[in-house]
């Protein structure tokens, strides 16, 4: 619990709002289908109505409570990403850690069809699959879409595991393992894959924005199972029931803006986790105030005197090293003269 | 020239696995995806029978082994039989009727995306921190915004509240006659802003993002700053320096991501009924119409891995690294 505190503390103000989003995502996924007032597929004659007390999102063409499907809807969608985000992720960690820890030709074999799976597009052959599947008796439900999706979501996650396995098992903590006899999954389970579980996080948000993203495609279109009640299909009934023209904004808005705020949450998510990582990232965040002007870190190093018409030789001397401009103990010793001025720093 | 050599022997390889997968997938299919097929289209004359069967395994054809080699022979030969939606019309016909518009309308609206993301994403990072670097979350909303729902808000502002724009279609089919004259291009165009506006706006903060990130690790680079110490102007010191280096891994990712992006505008063709290579596919998946579906993703990916190539040679240009690399 204390590290998770920490961990919060650390994650940059726009990772936070992401995981709060994600988190209220959460809570209607789960709670969402238990405390929806309707069945969503029920129909009645109270046909495309503008939100009312009785029905708080409207009603579709066909007379079925809105709210109802949308609280569905993000439960399918989130299930459906859920699911899809642990078989890749878990397909990428396998194959990725394999070729790295077994190297030679696995390691190119399996780099091959990696490379081979990432450069032939996606949707095409999602949409050819799921036009075989569609219409047969394993069509049915969310189960096809989530294979589908798994098989073709996991080679970039494995090349970015294997880069990293790659570079960790030359390091001397698992040659040294090695050497003292531990068994080869040994060292995969609890030496390799702890070092890159910061890694397996960041392709995991990844997969589960491709899944959303790519079902809900594929839902609008028309491939999946129109039956089950999730954000992509509740768009595809609209946009089949002339939402758009009936003005209907009530139908159609509220799905597309739960994707695009879903979806917009992850990438969120998935910069706090880069930046996290990357100190890079991390250090050079913004511009400092020095002496009541804005300096950046890629502005030539200014010379203090230049600054503020004065300033004594050993102002002028730290001047030159690049840290004093975003230390804020070295401009605290700034000369008497600038003491007011060094006050307003942030 | 190694370098070369070793890319165009992996893209091979991966076209002869995307021609095999296509081979197989009717064949793995559970149920039988030919049955279906044929209970969709009844009245089927006997020829074209006998092709579906060949195409999808099923018939007395021996084994699959000399099922696949005939499969290859069609391949080579750009056979791939006859539509069976549009019955009578060969599928080559249908789809280079619409290579041509999804060709302008992606290909440039991609690299409109790609030129316009990539400078924002110079200027965002040489100014971590600054208004245009706040702006990012901004942009990954819209980021995140399926393409069609994008498409869709569009129409329904544009095309049917305020009337200023046509909303289906590639051309006015009735007032204009294709050809080399301004009142039909002029039409073209027309019909393809929104469309193109729609992938520009969702795609440009993707490219935007990943070079401001490379963009600020290389601005932390010894060399930059030896640039600055040197006295050259920042404008220099930003294009020269930091965003040439900083390009390469953007490079890269326009290979890859031309996949995404025709994956992304199959979905938005079919909101603006553009009769491009998307909106083809998918009245093919709807329909059944097999043949054209295996063509059209044939097609889809033997274009994709052209552009891949045609990057790789960029980054051999444009990059000495790879070249020494390959050299030694």
């Amino acid at each position: 619990m204390k590290s998770l505190a920490r961990l919060w503390r650390r994650l940059p103000g726009t990772a936070r709002a992401g995981v709060i989003m994600l988190g209220v995502f959460l809570l209607i996924a789960i709670i969402g289908p238990e405390v929806a007032p309707y069945d969503p597929g029920v129909t009645t004659p109270l046909q495309a109505a503008p939100p009312s007390a009785a029905h708080l999102l409207g009603t579709t063409q066909t007379g079925q409570d809105v709210l109802s499907q949308f609280l569905s809807g993000v439960r399918l969608t989130l299930e459906l990403a859920f699911w899809v985000g642990v078989i890749a992720t878990g397909l990428s960690v396998i194959v990725g850690v394999t070729a790295a820890f077994l190297g030679g030709v696995w390691d190119e074999f399996l780099s091959l069809v990696c490379n081979v799976f990432l450069v032939i597009p996606a949707l095409p052959l999602l949409i050819v699959l799921l036009g075989f599947l569609n219409g047969t008796s394993a069509g049915q439900g969310q189960f096809p879409v989530i294979f589908v999706l798994s098989l073709l979501g996991w080679p970039w996650g494995a090349r970015v595991i294997r880069a990293q396995a790659l570079a960790i098992r030359s390091r001397d903590f698992i040659a040294a393992a090695r050497e003292t006899g531990e068994r080869g999954w040994r060292i995969i389970v609890f030496d390799i894959i702890p070092n890159i579980i910061s890694l397996i996080a960041a392709s995991f948000v990844n997969t589960v924005l491709y899944a959303v993203g790519a079902s809900v495609a594929l839902a609008f279109i028309g491939l999946t199972d129109p039956n089950s009640w999730s954000l992509g299909t509740m768009l595809y009934w609209a946009e089949l029931g002339n939402a758009l023209q009936i003005g209907a904004w009530w139908w159609y808005v509220p799905p597309g803006l739960a994707v695009a705020l879903l979806g917009t949450a992850l990438v969120l998510l998935n910069t706090g986790i880069d930046e996290l990582s990357n100190p890079r990232l991390r250090d050079v965040r913004s511009a400092t105030r020095i002496a009541g002007r804005r300096v950046w870190p890629t502005d030539p190093t200014p010379v203090l005197g230049a600054l503020n018409g004065r300033g004594g030789l050993g102002g002028f001397v730290r001047s030159f090293s690049r840290k004093s401009l975003l230390d804020e103990p070295a401009l605290a010793a700034l000369p008497a003269g600038n003491a007011e001025k060094a006050g307003e720093l942030p | 020239m190694q370098f070369i050599l070793r890319r165009l022997a992996f893209y091979a390889v991966a076209a002869w696995v995307a021609i095999t997968l296509n081979f197989f997938i009717p064949r793995a299919m559970p149920g039988s995806a030919v049955d279906a097929v044929l209970a969709k289209f009844p009245n089927l004359l006997p020829p074209a029978r006998k092709a579906l069967e060949a195409l999808l395994g099923t018939g007395p054809q021996g084994s699959i082994w000399s099922q696949y080699v005939s499969y290859l022979g069609h391949v080579f030969r750009l056979d791939f039989g006859i539509s069976l939606s549009n019955y009578p019309t060969p599928v080559t016909t249908i789809v280079a009727n619409g290579i041509y518009w999804t060709l302008g309308l992606v290909g440039i609206a991609t690299i409109i995306a790609f030129t316009l993301g990539t400078g924002l994403g110079i200027l965002a990072g040489w100014r971590a921190g600054g208004r245009l670097d706040r702006s990012l979350p901004a942009m990954m909303f819209l980021q995140a915004i399926p393409y069609f729902f994008l498409a869709l808000l569009l129409v329904q502002v544009f095309g049917i509240t305020l009337g200023w724009l046509p909303v289906a279609g590639a051309y006015d089919g009735i007032n204009y006659t294709p050809g080399w004259s301004w009142p039909y291009i002029a039409n073209v165009l027309n019909h393809a802003f929104l469309p193109a506006l729609t992938i520009v706006v969702t795609s440009v903060a993707g490219w935007m993002l990943q070079m401001r990130n490379v963009m600020v690790t290389t601005i932390g680079e010894d060399y930059v700053v030896a640039a600055q110490a040197k006295g050259l102007p920042d404008r220099r010191v930003t294009f020269t320096y930091a965003a040439r280096n900083a390009l390469l891994p953007q490079l890269q990712g326009f290979g890859l991501a031309l996949g995404f992006v025709v994956s992304g505008a199959l979905v938005m063709e079919i909101v603006f009924s553009y009769p491009g290579i998307g909106y083809l596919l998918l009245n093919a998946a709807a329909s059944k119409d097999t043949p054209l579906m295996q063509a059209i993703f044939l097609l889809i990916t033997i274009a994709v891995l052209a552009a891949n190539l045609v990057v790789d040679l960029i980054i051999v240009f444009v990059d000495p690294r790879v070249r020494t690399r390959e050299a030694t």
